[in-house]
């Protein structure tokens, strides 16, 4: 059988796959967003109860494999009365790891703010929230735009562990195809090339113009 | 709701401390892989070759931009498909040697950006030939500013092991879920893996920073 059969045959199921890979993509990279800038926040929280909280979780997500994570919510987790659907505890557990690694680079960008922006604002006399929400976050934000690309690559990669417990996504199908044709070589390097363009030519080109976008909003370009 | 069993997390400890082990072997095999092909990939972004360079390029971005688990599964599979039957552990270090490799290519790329060019020209001027640079002159410099990465690649393998148990490298996670499997418990196993292995990559994480100032202190830096 040539590959260009392989691929007629399996096409739908790649596609079905992918469609679930982008799925878990964008629902974890929504939630890892949001963990990063609320654990980000709170670890400049000049409340101690809010920075430890902050410390605690960032240092359990990261200090564990995201593996053990997505275990531990899909099967331990329910032991305490919570259970998630799969689909559910597979982009969970991503966005929760990912988020952790994310709160670092927010804190980072917040912190790269120079201070004479906060005492201007301060100057200006603009409320906390204020001068957080129109000051420094913009700026912060731009500052740590780069480093947020690599981590939606990891994210996007993140996202085949699910698989293991049982979403249909792309390493999922490509699991099952390899199973039943039997070759793996085929199986397994459409799916690794479907992740590299999915990265490369989507993923990376998104962060890149995000960034344009960025600094052209704050008059950097 | 909850029943967390002292006498089975003692009787299952003895068991993952064993994996534990074969964890850090797994993570010190790969890491060794990834610190010497890392450098081949390094090095062979800089020949005069453009050709050499992009392609080498390339193939560092396409390692990092797949998931590991793939790839793992990826050499684990196609070897048999040719004839070539790899065991889990041989397949394993492959795949998470070669994934690491392209992570370290871009941390040593880094170090030795930062060697000043001066240093080259003295190299050039001094009619080293190009090993002698490299290993004698510009490689130790670059090091150091490299340590940082290599050293947060060295904790991200070790957190990365638990993906060989899907080949079925007998490794922690593999260990739990076994255990998992014949006793039908999992909260014992499963958090106890997660606190071993942040038992070890938080002290780790701290011993790898007091290491690297202590190496920017004897080199002379800051």
């Amino acid at each position: 059988m040539s590959y260009w059969e392989f691929l007629a045959q399996n096409a739908p199921r790649y596609l079905d796959g992918t469609l679930v890979t982008i799925a878990q993509f964008f629902l974890s990279a929504m939630l890892a967003v949001l963990l990063a800038l609320t654990a980000g926040l709170m670890k400049l929280s000049r409340n101690a109860a809010m920075r430890w909280t902050a410390g605690v979780y960032i240092e359990i997500f990261r200090g564990t494999s995201l593996l053990i994570q997505l275990y531990w919510i899909f099967f331990v987790l329910p032991l305490f009365g919570v259970t998630l659907d799969k689909f559910y505890a597979g982009f969970v557990a991503v966005g929760l790891n990912l988020g952790a690694y994310g709160a670092e680079l927010v804190r980072g960008g917040i912190q790269s703010v120079p201070k004479g922006q906060w005492e201007a604002a301060y100057a200006l006399s603009m409320s906390p929230a204020k001068r957080m929400y129109r000051i420094i976050l913009p700026q912060a934000l731009l500052n740590m735009l780069p480093p947020w690309g690599n981590l939606m690559i990891e994210l996007l990669k993140a996202t085949a562990l699910v698989s293991l417990i049982s979403v249909t996504d792309l390493m999922f199908e490509a699991k099952q195809i390899n199973g039943s044709t039997f070759l793996s070589a085929q199986a397994f390097g459409t799916a690794l090339i479907i992740y590299y363009v999915f990265a490369r030519l989507i993923v990376t080109p998104f962060m890149r113009w995000l960034e344009r976008v960025m600094a052209r909003k704050l008059g950097r370009a | 709701m909850f029943d967390w069993r002292w006498d089975f997390a003692f009787e299952i400890l003895p068991r993952l401390l064993q994996a534990t082990l074969n964890t850090l072997a797994a993570a010190g095999v790969g890491y060794g892989i990834a610190v010497v092909l890392g450098l081949v990939f390094a090095l062979a972004q800089r020949t005069p070759s453009r050709i050499v360079t992009m392609v080498v390029r390339e193939c560092v971005e396409f390692i990092r931009s797949t998931p590991l688990v793939l790839q793992i599964f990826f050499v684990f599979f196609v070897g048999p498909q040719f004839g070539i039957r790899l065991s889990p552990w041989v397949a394993g270090m492959i795949a998470i040697g070669l994934h690491y490799s392209a992570y370290l290519s871009e941390v040593y790329r880094g170090g030795l950006d930062s060697v000043p060019k001066g240093q080259w020209e003295a190299c050039t001027a001094l009619n080293l030939s190009t090993t002698k640079t490299y290993f004698r002159v510009i490689i130790p410099q670059a090091l150091p500013p490299s340590l940082a990465g290599m050293g947060n690649y060295l904790v991200g393998i070790f957190k990365d092991t638990p993906m060989l148990s899907v080949i079925g490298v007998a490794e922690l996670m593999q260990a739990a879920n076994a255990i998992g499997g014949s006793t039908y418990r999992y909260l014992e196993p499963y958090t106890m893996v997660g606190i071993i292995f942040l038992a070890i990559s938080l002290p780790a994480a701290g011993m790898i920073k007091l290491f690297e100032a202590w190496v920017r202190k004897k080199l002379g830096m800051n």
